[in-house]
């Protein structure tokens, strides 16, 4: 699919890349949201990368949207760029039954066991395809297939932080207390969002993802540790 | 000693909030601010504040505030309502004018009027922590302004300055124009492929009211229903303040400055920059017609706005 702009008012445009979920697609927008920052383009006031498009916010007294459009497009002419290295962290995942209040759920309804869920869920890397919906929510994917379910019809009022979820083809971390219609499956000891840190997100769109199971002892022992201030979520630098 | 504003009664949504915050949207976190980016860039000049100081926006009822410094400087812009002081040498301070109260004094600020949205400014700001580069308060996430939260009864917000001079007060050239029968100006897209061509000719030729949903988010809107020609599931994309997304019911929710950084409804126009503080002001029941625009014409729009804007701040009147 070509790259298409679309018209988002005064003050934003969007590279449209494809109108699906695909990786190659989003690694497409983050090349460009990447490029976009390096030119320091006059004007662009913040990118935001979404799973097929990338949305430049732009101040109209000091651009507009035509010049904005023509830095674009040659900066697209000029994405050879060879792959970068991208950051795996390895997150804590606890899929005891006191934790996972959806899994015998998910499990009737795919018709695999609990013990195969957490094995295909936890076995997989997952590619960071953007970050929304609430602050530090990271949509992950590509879920193995039999794991594939739709949202709940009834979403929940209130999921707590940590949650680990799974719809569609994605997986994801509740960052804060929130209302939810994703399948909760685990959950993480660890905070995906806070305020102290200079970037509060701990993931950004790009990264990769593997989630390490671990005991409800283990759990209660890396929540004290983070609640002290003293837990470092274990990260590495990987070929794309 | 102690410098600051204390609560007597908060008003029904009171935040402290200045220009937004800028550059988290790639990490879920809106930009927030005001409602009305006009009405708290006045009411700062007219206390002499640069226009990036925080203010206390209000929705709707205003709060009740006593003066815990030996002296500050308030305005108020947004709203017909003025700053009733109801101690001491009662007065009533209309909007757009600047005013200088003592210690102990209380003022009021009640029903907001015609519009949605006021902005009480103080020489020197409220005292709060920059939160991720900003001071506004955007309540969902809990996240900036006093305590990340609205204002309620017995808070204190702390004051930068203890005192203000004597000097002379200031009022704007002329009262502030609310436009609260302008159309709105749109420019069509990002997703108007998605409806039928009926669809978008009711959309600009319908009066729509701002049904009694309207918040920071997004204000929902009553009207004809929008058919969708492609169904009303997108794959998620970026949303800008003004983007009119489409859900299943059909009836438009104009998204205004705490919306989601993304969303998976379709976009079938975006409000230009210049008339989003204009679709701030609207109060539920008001009407709502939409008129569509091109793009070189809403920077063009905008560009006008800001030369406007920019002449009042400099011919504010001495008082």
């Amino acid at each position: 699919m070509n790259v298409r702009f679309l018209p988002a008012g005064d003050t934003a445009v969007i590279v449209q890349f494809g109108d699906r979920i695909d990786r190659g697609v989003n690694e497409r927008v983050l090349r460009l949201s990447a490029q976009v920052r390096a030119a320091n383009l006059a004007g662009v006031v913040e990118t935001v990368p979404t799973f097929r498009s990338l949305l430049v916010h732009y101040d109209p007294l000091a651009t507009d949207s035509a010049s904005l459009t023509v830095a674009i497009e040659n900066l697209l002419d000029d994405s050879r760029g060879e792959a970068q290295p991208v950051k795996l962290w390895r997150i804590p995942a606890c899929y005891a039954a006191s934790h996972a209040p959806d899994l015998e759920e998910v499990a009737q309804r795919t018709g695999l066991s609990t013990a195969e869920i957490v094995r295909l869920h936890g076995s997989t890397r997952y590619h960071v395809y953007m970050i929304g919906f609430v602050p530090g929510f990271p949509y992950m994917g590509d879920l193995p297939a039999p794991l594939t379910l739709p949202r709940r019809a009834d979403p929940r009022v209130r999921v707590s932080a940590g949650s680990i979820a799974i719809a569609t083809n994605m997986t994801a971390i509740y960052p804060l207390e929130s209302p939810g219609g994703w399948h909760l499956i685990g959950a993480t000891p660890i905070r995906l969002f806070d305020l102290r840190r200079p970037r509060p997100a701990l993931l950004s769109p790009g990264d990769a993802v593997r989630f390490e199971p671990i005991t409800v002892p283990e759990f209660d022992a890396i929540r004290a540790a983070v609640t002290a201030d003293a837990y470092q979520v274990p990260s590495e630098m990987i070929a794309a | 000693m102690m410098q600051a504003l204390e609560v007597i009664a908060p008003g029904l949504h009171t935040t402290v909030q200045d220009q937004g915050r800028i550059g988290y949207q790639d990490i879920g976190v809106p930009a927030s601010g005001p409602l009305d980016r006009i009405s708290l860039r006045l009411a700062n000049a007219l206390v002499g504040n640069p226009p990036d100081t925080p203010v206390l926006e209000m929705l709707l009822q205003g709060p009740t505030l006593k003066v815990i410094a030996e002296s500050v400087r308030v305005a108020l812009v947004g709203c017909s309502a003025g700053i009733e002081i109801r101690s001491g040498n009662a007065r009533t301070i209309p909007a757009g004018r600047s005013a200088r109260l003592a210690r102990g004094e209380v003022f009021r600020i009640g029903a907001l009027g015609d519009s949605v949205c006021a902005y009480l400014a103080i020489e020197g700001g409220p005292e709060v922590p920059m939160v991720l580069g900003s001071a506004s308060t955007y309540v969902r996430g809990a996240i900036g302004g006093l305590h990340g939260r609205r204002l309620k009864q017995n808070d204190v917000v702390p004051l930068k300055l203890g005192g203000v001079d004597v000097r002379g007060e200031h009022a704007l050239p002329r009262p502030l124009d609310l436009a609260l029968d302008q159309p709105i100006r749109v420019v069509l897209g990002p997703q108007a492929e998605y409806f039928t061509d009926e669809a978008v000719q009711t959309f600009l030729a319908s009066d729509y009211t701002v049904s009694p949903q309207a918040d920071r988010m997004g204000y929902r809107l009553t009207g004809p229903a929008l058919a969708h020609a492609q169904g009303y599931d997108i794959v998620s994309d970026g949303i800008v303040a003004g983007a009119v997304q489409v859900p299943g019911s059909g009836l438009p929710i104009v998204l205004m400055v705490d919306h989601q950084t993304i969303g998976g409804y379709p976009k079938i126009a975006t409000v230009i920059s210049a008339d989003i503080p204009i679709v701030g002001r609207r109060r539920p029941g008001r009407p709502i017609r939409f008129v569509a625009v091109d793009v070189r014409e809403a920077e063009r729009l905008r560009g006008k706005q800001e030369t406007t804007l920019r002449q009042e701040v400099e011919n504010l009147v001495a008082v």
